[in-house]
């Protein structure tokens, strides 16, 4: 009976998606969006899975993480110095590069994960900032990745162009996040953030599976990572600072921490609101905070928690009826 | 056939010689209580049993397994399942996702099937789903499989974490005061349900309580502890008898 029910939040999410995916699409096509707006498409898609793939970690898992943009940036780098060397025709060189981008990621994820074994709380926050310091470290110093002048003349294959197909990994990526929720894999990951103690007494094997979240959501980074890299075409260590890494720990902070729905709605709204707030010049940055604060008084208020009661009194109606 | 062996058992903390020479031979299928006042090393020695603390010396075998040496998820899996003294429940997921939660080494699916909801995952899932309520049932949880842990009342709490320390199929559960904070009415309605979890799921028993008389009730033997020692030990009757035990308790 309940396996039933998921199947339908599954293709009502999957209905969500369509509906979305045309209504852009419309909007393009039909020449809606200001060229602000088509330049803002893409940066929405890779945003939200940044913000999923965080979820992930600090929602789920419950380990703050202050180096995100560190897995997109390898992503990134990786993907870029791939297409650029090799010049593949772009049906090859895409799908690739989303491969190389993500298991590049998923290796480093895979050695942050070593610290994390033995790290909790803000000592694991410091340890993921510090690393993410050195891999734009690393950026800046390598000659092959152009140091601090960056990387350029990557081959553009996701601009609004594409958006079908960025749209469609976003939405794959989001979809197998929230399958992974509800599976054992999932189950394991809440149960060692709600008591890691009670979950290794419990036969969990606790660094595997931390090892486990951070490897999957570092490969999720490092494909928005190329997503990234082939938008702008010109890569600057200096874009993947712990702004950048804050930026997205914010979002998640803002969905409500390990909600994906919630993850992409504040993902989307923190990656537009700088662009409607364009029209106020110099007030933006002034004005984006002030939204921000707004916004996270509004997600602690009692407010806020009316509504959630009123929904979830109205869904046990709603069950309860059709129980009968 | 004994299923634990304890001999010799000691661990120090820094100066502090925490417990002593401890010897237990727990039989198969037999319901043993851990008594002794506060501090005596109750908890510790639990914690010695599940790989929390590694002794200082001394050997634990399960079922003629050496147990020294290994972690927690470990031991878990060589059969050996705790409750806590503080209730430590997964308290964010639903009471049945808890009990699932122990099922997750014994019914498996890989991380594909995790990831894309394919292969033998509804199959997988709907045989944990099954199990799960099969053992909430027992313990009267199966009505409230779909609420939070942390929601349930306090006595039902207790009950879950032993459910799911149920689900992970030890040889041995350990538990640590169930019946604390519990008013005599709850007390008396868990013991029915430990004795019956014996029966129905075969498992044997050590138990840790403060209350004597409950675990002159239930219990076939008992160890009492004090200062980390072996106080006494001896069927409830003998132990109680003890007059050493009744000064431990009592004072002079």
């Amino acid at each position: 009976m309940k396996r039933k029910l998921i199947s339908k939040k599954n293709i009502i999410s999957v209905a969500i998606i369509a509906v979305l995916y045309i209504l852009i699409q419309v909007l393009i096509n039909g020449g809606y969006l200001s060229r602000q707006m088509m330049s803002v498409i893409i940066p929405l898609c890779y945003n939200v899975i940044m913000a999923v793939s965080l979820s992930l970690i600090v929602g789920v898992l419950g380990e703050l993480s202050l180096g995100h943009a560190a897995f997109m940036s390898i992503g990134a780098y990786s993907s870029a110095l791939f297409t650029t060397k090799f010049e593949l025709p772009e049906f090859i060189a895409l799908p690739l590069a989303l491969i190389i981008g993500g298991l590049c990621a998923a290796a480093l994820g895979f050695i942050i994960g070593i610290p994390v074994l033995r790290l909790k709380g803000d000592y694991l926050a410091i340890v993921t900032l510090g690393f993410g310091e050195i891999i734009k470290s690393i950026f800046n110093f390598l000659p092959i990745t152009g140091g601090s002048k960056g990387l350029s003349g990557i081959p553009i294959y996701t601009s609004y162009r594409n958006f079908g197909l960025v749209f469609l990994i976003t939405a794959v990526i989001v979809l197998l996040i929230k399958n992974l929720l509800d599976s054992r894999h999932g189950r394991v990951f809440a149960a060692i953030r709600d008591n890691s103690i009670a979950a290794q007494a419990t036969g969990i094997p606790v660094g595997t599976y931390k090892t486990m979240a951070f490897v999957i959501a570092a490969f999720f980074a490092g494909i928005a990572g190329v997503l990234y890299a082939h938008n702008v075409g010109i890569l600057k260590p200096g874009n993947f600072d712990y702004n950048m890494s804050i930026e997205i720990l914010v979002m998640v902070v803002l969905g409500g921490m390990g909600s994906i729905g919630g993850s992409i709605i504040a993902a989307v709204i923190l990656t537009l609101l700088p662009e409607l707030l364009r029209s106020f010049a110099d007030y933006r940055m002034l004005l984006y905070a002030i939204v921000l604060i707004a916004l996270m008084l509004f997600n602690n208020s009692s407010l806020k928690k009316k509504l959630i009661e009123k929904r979830q009194m109205s869904r046990q109606e709603k069950s309860e009826k059709e129980g009968e | 056939m004994p299923i634990l062996e304890v001999t010799g058992l000691g661990i120090s903390f820094g100066g502090l010689r925490a417990v002593d020479d401890l010897n237990m031979t727990i039989e198969k299928g037999s319901l043993v209580g851990l008594i002794g006042p506060n501090g005596a090393g109750k908890t510790t020695v639990f914690n010695m049993l599940t790989g929390v603390y590694r002794p200082t010396d001394g050997g634990i075998r399960l079922d003629g397994e050496n147990l020294i040496g290994k972690k927690p998820d470990e031991i878990s899996a060589a059969g050996i399942a705790r409750t806590f003294q503080n209730i430590r429940l997964f308290s964010k997921m639903t009471v049945l996702d808890n009990v699932k939660v122990g099922l997750h080494n014994h019914i498996k699916y890989p991380l594909f099937g995790s990831l894309f909801h394919a292969g033998s995952y509804a199959k997988k899932e709907k045989e944990m789903d099954e199990k799960a309520l099969e053992i909430l049932k027992v313990f009267d949880l199966d009505s409230n499989s779909d609420l939070k842990a942390a929601n349930l009342p306090y006595g039902k709490q207790r009950k879950l974490e032993i459910a799911r320390a149920l689900a992970t199929a030890p040889k041995l559960l350990l538990l640590d005061e169930p019946a604390a904070g519990m008013n005599p009415n709850e007390t008396a309605e868990l013991m029915e349900t430990i004795q019956l979890v014996r029966e129905k799921f075969g498992v044997t028993i050590l138990l840790i309580e403060h209350d004597m008389k409950l675990v002159s009730g239930i219990c076939e033997y008992i160890y009492v502890l004090n200062f980390g020692r072996e106080l006494a030990q001896g069927t409830p009757k003998e132990v109680l008898n003890n007059q050493e035990v009744i000064t431990a308790y009592l004072g002079e």
